[in-house]
């Protein structure tokens, strides 16, 4: 889950690194009052669950409350990746000498954390990745270990950062901190600012909850923004279901992840489009009905296949569930079945029987079919 | 990671619902279940074995080789520790959404332990015709049999497809290691097929992959040098970026873990890709020559 700069910044903070003083604005009066309370000259900056907001025109300076009242009206509204900006974030403007960039992020490769620091702070980190292959500084972790002042000081020797070695080694043993305290998957500071008055201070804060770590932080999660989704995805969602919209016109109704994902493969291997990412499998399937119906509002889909391989979940329950859904929802679109493993000879006889149709005998069968049905469609509209 | 028939298991976690139907499944096909641990429960019996509290006291009173979780997410890291501190050198994680700051801390005190995890996230180990640990349906003739392909999948469901479509070409398996779908897991693909290429049951690889994470590319570098042939079918192709495709691992950020990169790596290491699993049959035929 991945949340604003003003919900991430109170983490570092409560770790003990210093951020600007600021406030939250969500009308252009509320900025204009907020840089007044400040009383110093401040940027406005927009709330957005991503980065590059400064490249999109997001982020503003004004030395003024009034100039605050004009930046904020000209951001909020605003439309980045895909965000539509509801918020501004006022803080005070600081006198930056130095930038600097921190993150503590999980790292699949050595399995545990990594602390990554550079002195070329305040662009994209991909960016000094690929300019300077030295850069950023990284150092595994491990997580039985810790990371402590003297691992932080041994990551920073040989920069020549002189005076402000000790505070940014003091700085990555809080962030690690934070990082571990808030069950992060990603914890990052971009600029970390050296101020011309010697403090070191983040400006900026990127914070990805793990997903996983949803179930016990419930109380930070709720200060986080929820994925961005389509008004169908929501309800699926609501229903506890993993749908994804796509943007073709063959609706996927399948269990498990993998096979799910396989089969828009498939379908996409032979020339279709798939309409949706939907996995039934597992306990899902006993929300059959809501689930079909989920895929059948979707008003570009012009047929259904329905994949099933049985692992643990039996494909006759599966089937049953779906016929019960079929038949309440009486759609009129045509539907391609392949049902295979546990419970396949079951759930062939019941798809016989009760909506007379016979599975074929691959995925790719199946699929061929449903391409053709959907190719039909789109003809004779 | 591959289980014999005789090696003792231990389930945690025995008395849940979960624990208690895959337990009798596991019992049925033959694998060789000792005891089970619910600190609750000590002292009865559950599925005709001893339940201890801890794996400690398994340890002590029968002794086991793999221990199979079925725990809740937030009590895997306690459950695995009991294990490892127990002496277990091999330990089977079914869960999912296991928060990933536990699974690296499992996963560190497995490496001090010199232990083995595979998982978190996985349905589990099969070698058809001795025993299962997990919930993969070993018990389906028509999906697995004894034979000599090694099968390694990130995927439960994709697993079973192919392994149903390897039967029905006419080949069993020797060994099916579902490695899980979290991004962080203790036996990567490379892992696998290193154990896979050691074992004297096998002649060919069929690797299961997904987009997300660099395991894949990580285990073409193992892969060209290998003298066994290996088949791969990475899912994810057609799947949107930045989405989280069911699978907590099965996501591409900017220009890592893509479909494209994985299929370069292994094709550049010799390694045959399928376009769909409907071909895995043919395309060990050929491999096998």
């Amino acid at each position: 889950m991945n949340f604003e700069e003003h919900a991430a910044k109170p983490l570092l903070q409560a770790a003990g690194i210093a951020i600007p003083r600021g406030q939250l604005a969500r009308s252009a009066s509320e900025a204009e009052a907020a840089a007044a309370a400040l009383g110093v000259p401040v940027v406005v900056k927009a709330q957005v669950p991503t980065g590059k907001r400064g490249k999109s025109g997001g982020i503003r300076a004004a030395d003024d409350p009034r100039a605050a009242r004009e930046a904020a009206s000209a951001i909020l509204g605003m439309e980045i990746a895909g965000h539509r900006v509801a918020s501004v974030l006022v803080e005070e403007r600081v006198q930056i000498a130095t930038e600097y960039y921190a993150a503590v992020l999980n790292d699949a490769v050595s399995k545990g954390p990594l602390v990554m620091v550079s002195s070329d702070g305040g662009i994209d980190v991909e960016e000094i990745a690929a300019s300077k292959p030295d850069r950023p500084r990284q150092a595994p972790v491990d997580i039985l270990q810790g990371f402590d002042l003297a691992a932080a000081r041994a990551m920073l020797g040989g920069l020549g950062l002189g005076s402000d070695e000790e505070p940014l080694a003091e700085t990555l043993v809080a962030l690690y901190r934070a990082y571990r305290d808030n069950d992060a998957e990603l914890l990052e500071v971009n600029p970390l600012a050296r101020l011309a008055d010697g403090r070191l201070v983040a400006l900026d804060c990127k914070f990805v909850l793990d997903d996983s770590g949803i179930q016990r932080r419930r109380d930070l999660a709720s200060t986080g923004s929820p994925e961005t989704l389509t008004t169908l995805e929501a309800r699926g969602h609501n229903l506890g279901l993993r749908y994804i919209e796509l943007d073709g016109d063959i609706g996927v109704f399948a269990n498990g992840a993998g096979l799910t994902m396989t089969t828009m493969d498939v379908i996409a291997h032979h020339g279709g489009r798939p309409a949706n990412f939907l996995e039934i499998g597992g306990a899902a399937y006993t929300k059959a009905r809501p689930a079909l119906e989920l895929v059948l509002d979707n008003p570009k889909v012009n047929c259904l296949l329905v994949n099933f391989c049985g692992a643990f979940a039996r494909t006759d329950v599966m089937t049953a569930g779906l016929l019960d859904a079929w038949e309440a929802l009486k759609p009129t679109i045509p539907v391609f079945f392949s049902v295979r493993g546990t419970g396949s000879a079951e759930a062939q006889a019941m798809l016989r029987e009760r909506l007379g149709v016979t599975p074929f005998e691959t995925m790719d069968l199946a699929i061929v079919a449903a391409i053709g049905a959907a190719r039909d469609a789109r003809a004779t509209q | 990671m591959i289980v014999r028939g005789g090696e003792r298991v231990l389930v945690q976690g025995i008395t849940g619902k979960q624990g208690t139907y895959w337990t009798e499944r596991m019992q049925a096909y033959g694998t060789r279940i000792v005891a089970g641990v619910n600190p609750k429960k000590a002292g009865t019996r559950h599925c005709g074995v001893p339940v201890y509290a801890s794996a400690s006291d398994a340890m002590r009173e029968t002794g086991f080789d793999v221990s199979v979780l079925f725990i809740p997410p937030l009590g895997v890291k306690a459950a695995a520790q009991d294990a490892i501190e127990a002496g277990c050198a091999r330990l089977v994680v079914l869960t999912e959404h296991v928060p990933v700051q536990d699974v690296m801390e499992l996963l560190a005190m497995a490496r001090a332990n010199s232990a083995a995890i595979v998982g978190p996230n996985t349905a589990g180990l099969v070698t058809p015709g001795e025993c299962f640990v997990g919930f993969m349906p070993a018990f389906e003739a028509d999906v697995f049999r004894p034979g000599r392909v090694g099968v390694i999948s990130r995927s439960g469901s994709l697993g079973t497809l192919i392994c149903l479509n390897l039967a029905q070409a006419g080949f069993g398996q020797s060994a099916f290691i579902g490695i899980g779908g979290d991004p962080i897991v203790g036996t990567t693909t490379r892992d696998a097929l290193q154990v896979l290429d050691a074992d004297e049951r096998t002649d060919a690889v069929v690797v299961i992959g997904e987009i997300g994470g660099t395991m894949e590319e990580d285990a073409a570098e193992y892969a060209r040098d290998m003298a066994k042939p290996v088949v791969a079918f990475i899912a994810g192709a057609a799947s949107p970026p930045d989405k989280k495709m069911g699978h907590a691992g099965a996501i591409v950020m900017g220009d890592k873990g893509t479909y494209a990169s994985k299929r370069t790596a292994l094709e550049t290491a010799g390694v045959a890709v399928l376009d769909t699993p409907s071909e895995v049959g043919r395309a060990v035929r050929v491999a096998l020559g």
